[in-house]
């Protein structure tokens, strides 16, 4: 029986653990003999103070909502994709070769060529661990963390050995032509008249993220495919009474999960540095996960958990560049979040829990309440 | 706990001071009052039944006593003396033994193994082998209660395996001995045999508190009945002052209806015409060992046989989610068992409709709302779709009308699944699967955690559908059940069919002696040869019941 309201579960819950995590992080910094006030200030100016900080917040917080929702809807089937990573590296590969080998008259058919690559190449690399798990039982953990490493170690080949160009020491593509560079805020939002930082990385693929979060809320919750991937996702013996063929629900899934990770690439590749480099994904498509959980595998959280740990991205790269504060201590922060917002969820929850409770036998007898409106 | 001290604990009470007696005993889990101010007074050497329907609070009760939960309120007295029971351990020491409904057994240990399990004296097991080989041989000669102590668990049968537990107890100095809906996995045959063994216990001066939901056990055994509704205590009664009517009354708080009103039977053309089926389990286990059924329009073939028979297999093959070989025809036409064509879906699309054994397992997901489960399987329906979109809207409307016809409370489509009682829960599975007018239903254990209120309606509803002239395919592990509701009986055994009687024409101890595989039901039986024969067949104690 749901306990408490939706709001609580939604709102109340993950502000309590990151107001938890935020408060254990104050106190390492005291400990180390830093202000905690003085740093958070720095963070929030830093992050989202102007247009230049949050310009970087939102070009973090972009990879983040891909590879979040590339994560989200795998958990939607029961499928814990830890391969973001890699699928995101194979995406950028998909991106360079489009860049590069394709003439691209305009940015517009660039990005479309672009995104398509990006997603075919994640979704190949997602769907083999996929095949594995549903035709011959391979946990697909465990594959998908292997496939990371195998992307790292092929995208170090490719780079070094094929698209490198002749005489550069860097391994590194060649950079893409005028024409598949993106437009950034600053150019999207002069025509309106509102000034952006010229400096600052965030491009047209923050919209990108953003209708993909929508596609994957009508996905999820209005299609058949969605409703059997939830149904799969709820009961697997239920979904083989019902004809949903667990093979074609894994496969599907993950490639649509492949997809959405690989599609980081063109913010991090197309957008930013535009060209390929070795590790452009920076760790990417493992804060997707936290952002999934977070974001409780809704759309709309991964959305919002994606912002917040833009903005713990791009804070936390200012407090080490204006404080002693050590860069490491940064990580500890951005643990912290995800320790309290996704592993110590039941923490929180359950002292929350008794407190409804409680509050509702106060205010009885009136034992039927109104049913909770499901999360749509 | 060792042994020794327990020994020389004698039964003090005197004769007129209750065994067990519980004063005001609440208990509540979140929102929901399980126990709300109950009271028993159980006297030594008298057998106390405890009857109520699904989540009336006997076992929330019961594990109070054992131990297991804490009561909000309320003293347990033992004996007359008051006593505290926080954990398990206490409950043994205070001479409590349980019989669990899923037995608590390790498989691959002996009988005397299991016996000693928890209570061995000292960190040698030899001592404790041989001590406890003597007291089982006493224990044997008092009560009759004859099990070959160095048997595999494993490889005895369900009855067997029953008196294994209730030894356990014994062995632990238990007077009081709590039984909980122990005759749920036994042929009839088996349940006489633990009702004789329960007899002997209580005249050595045992207390026995069983609980159960089926009348005729209450009536048969127990010496006086509690029955309880909704968490309380409605109330207690000597057997021999009350009837089944009165208790089911009790039960349900209305008059209902213990037997199905139906006339019988016109049987039109074959629909269903099953051909050597066999099935082979992931494990290389033949499941089913070559079954030839047919089932008719306007007809309901029972299926009955002790659970892990064949039966689960027999449905979900025939349910399109388990691979067979074999011949199967719907209306004349092959069905196939294995490959693209062989799932719920294309099932569906044939005119088959099913309402699986477990509800909530395959049934019904759950977490999702009545509506959302309305679809379920039926969602590539043109009714239920717009586009590649799923038509809320409709099926919303559609769920409305459903729960309406088929009473299920709260008549609320956003509600999610699981915030349903069984009944209602089995009403909506029901609604989605009779409404869509099939011409075959399969039918698993269609009233199994359903209170009585609703399986009156649920069985009403099957025979209406046969009156429309459909064919029903019924397995239920309950015989009443099957004698009830079909028109014709086929009997399972170890993926076989043992034999097919008529209702009028048999009885349930000629259906016990079939479910344990013997066709020669004429012959005298002993009950030790039917457990001998089941304890060869590849039953399963442990599935989910």
């Amino acid at each position: 029986m749901d306990v408490m309201p939706k709001w609580a579960e939604v709102i109340l819950v993950p502000l309590i653990s990151l107001l938890l995590a935020a408060i254990i992080s104050a106190l390492v910094i005291l400990a180390i003999g830093e202000d905690p006030i003085a740093a958070v200030n720095l963070m929030i100016t830093g992050a989202l103070g102007s247009t230049y900080g949050w310009g970087y917040t939102l070009y973090y917080a972009t990879n983040f909502m891909f590879t979040g929702l590339a994560v989200a809807i795998a958990f939607h089937a029961r499928l814990f994709n830890i391969g973001g990573e890699g699928q995101a590296m194979l995406g950028g590969l998909g991106v360079a070769l489009a860049c590069l080998y394709i003439p691209w008259p305009h940015w517009t058919l660039a990005l479309l060529g672009a995104t398509a690559m990006a997603a075919l190449f994640g979704a190949v690399w997602a769907a083999v661990p996929a095949w594995l798990q549903a035709k011959r039982g391979s946990h697909i953990v465990i594959t998908t963390i292997m496939f990371n490493f195998i992307a790292a170690a092929l995208l170090n080949y490719v780079l070094v050995n094929l698209l490198r160009p002749k005489g550069q020491m860097d391994p590194a593509t060649a950079r893409f032509p005028e024409a598949t560079q993106l437009p950034t805020l600053h150019d999207l939002l002069a025509p309106f008249g509102i000034e952006f930082s010229k400096a600052a990385p965030a491009n047209v693929s923050f919209l990108v993220a953003v209708l993909a979060c929508v596609a994957l809320w009508v996905l999820i919750w209005r299609t058949r495919l969605g409703y059997e991937i939830r149904a799969y996702g709820h009961s697997e013996s239920a979904a083989k009474y019902a004809g949903i063929s667990p093979v074609k629900i894994t496969m599907i899934a993950m490639i649509i999960s492949g997809a959405l990770a690989g599609m980081m690439a063109i913010n991090n590749v197309m957008g930013e540095a535009e060209r390929l480099v070795l590790n452009s994904t920076e760790g990417a498509g493992f804060i997707g996960i936290a952002v999934a959980l977070m974001g409780r595998s809704h759309p709309v959280g991964v959305f919002i958990a994606a912002i917040l740990f833009g903005f713990l991205y791009q804070g936390g790269a200012e407090l080490a560049l204006w404080t002693s504060i050590p860069r490491e201590l940064i990580v500890v922060i951005q643990a912290l979040v995800i320790l309290f917002t996704g592993a110590l969820d039941n923490m929180v929850r359950m002292p929350l829990e008794k407190l409804f409770l409680a509050a509702r036998r106060a205010r009885a007898p009136k034992p039927e309440r109104k049913p909770v409106e499901p999360a749509e | 706990m060792t042994g020794d001290t327990t020994l020389e604990r004698q039964a003090t009470a005197a004769p007129d001071v209750p065994a067990i007696e519980l004063k005001g005993i609440s208990k509540a889990f979140g929102p929901v009052q399980a126990n709300k101010d109950i009271s028993i007074r159980v006297m030594p050497g008298t057998i106390h039944g405890i009857i109520g329907e699904n989540g009336a609070g006997k076992s929330t009760l019961m594990s109070i006593l054992y131990g297991f939960y804490k009561a909000d309120k309320g003293e347990i007295w033992i004996n007359g003396s008051r006593t505290e029971i926080p954990d398990s351990q206490a409950a043994i020491a205070a001479g409590i033994g349980m019989v669990f409904q899923h037995f608590k057994l390790v498989e691959n240990f002996t009988v005397l193994e299991n016996i000693i399990l928890g209570a061995e004296d000292g960190r040698l097991l030899k001592p404790s082998l041989a001590k406890a080989r003597r007291t089982l041989l006493e224990l044997a000669e008092d009560y009759g209660l004859n099990v070959d102590p160095d048997a595999l668990v494993q490889d005895i049968g369900v009855g067997m395996q029953q008196r294994v537990e209730i030894l356990k107890a014994l062995y632990r100095q238990a007077d009081i001995l709590i039984l909980d809906e122990p005759t749920g996995v036994l042929t009839p045959a088996e349940a006489d045999q633990l009702f004789r063994i329960l007899g002997r216990l209580r005249s050595e001066g045992k207390t026995i508190i069983l609980i159960t939901h089926k009348l005729r056990e209450i009536m048969e055994t127990t010496d006086t009945v509690s029955v309880m509704r909704r968490g309380e205590m409605t109330a207690t009664v000597r057997t021999q002052d009350t009837s089944p009517q009165e208790l089911a009354e009790l039960m349900v708080g209305r008059k209902v209806l213990l037997r199905v009103d139906k006339t019988p039977a016109d049987p039109g053309e074959v629909v269903l015409d099953i051909k050597g089926l066999k099935v082979i389990d992931d494990k290389g286990v033949e499941r089913l060992r070559g079954i030839d059924l047919q089932v008719r329009a306007g007809e309901v073939l029972g299926i009955a046989g002790v659970a892990g028979n064949g039966q689960s297999e027999l449905l979900e093959v025939l349910g399109g989610y388990e691979d067979g070989t074999g011949e199967v025809r719907l209306n004349g036409q092959l069905l196939d068992l294995t490959g693209r064509h062989s799932d719920g879906q294309s099932r569906r699309a044939r005119g088959i409709a099913h309402v699986p054994e477990d509800r909530q397992r395959e049934g019904l997901i759950m977490e999702y709302q009545a509506w959302e489960n309305t679809a379920f399987g039926y969602h590539h329906d043109p009714e239920y779709r717009a586009g590649v979109l799923m038509n809320n809207a409709a099926i919303r409307s559609d769920t409305a009308e459903k729960m309406e016809r088929f009473d299920v409370r709260p008549p609320n489509p956003k509600l999610a699944a699981k915030n349903f009682s069984g009944g209602n829960q089995q009403k909506i599975v029901l609604a989605r699967e009779i409404e869509r007018n099939p011409d075959l239903l399969l039918i698993g254990q269609p009233t199994r955690g359903v209170d009585i209120g609703a399986i009156e309606f649920i069985h009403q509803q099957i025979v209406a559908l046969r009156d429309q002239g459909k064919a029903i395919l019924l397995v239920s592990v309950e015989l009443e059940e099957i004698l009830a509701l079909s028109d014709r009986i086929a009997v399972m055994f170890d993926g076989r069919v043992m034999g097919e009687r008529m209702p009028d024409q048999t009885d349930e101890k000629e259906l016990g002696l079939l479910m344990a595989g013997i066709t020669d039901t004429n012959a005298p039986h002993s009950v030790e040869e039917i457990e001998r024969n089941l304890a060869h067949a590849p039953g399963d104690a442990s599935k989910e019941v």
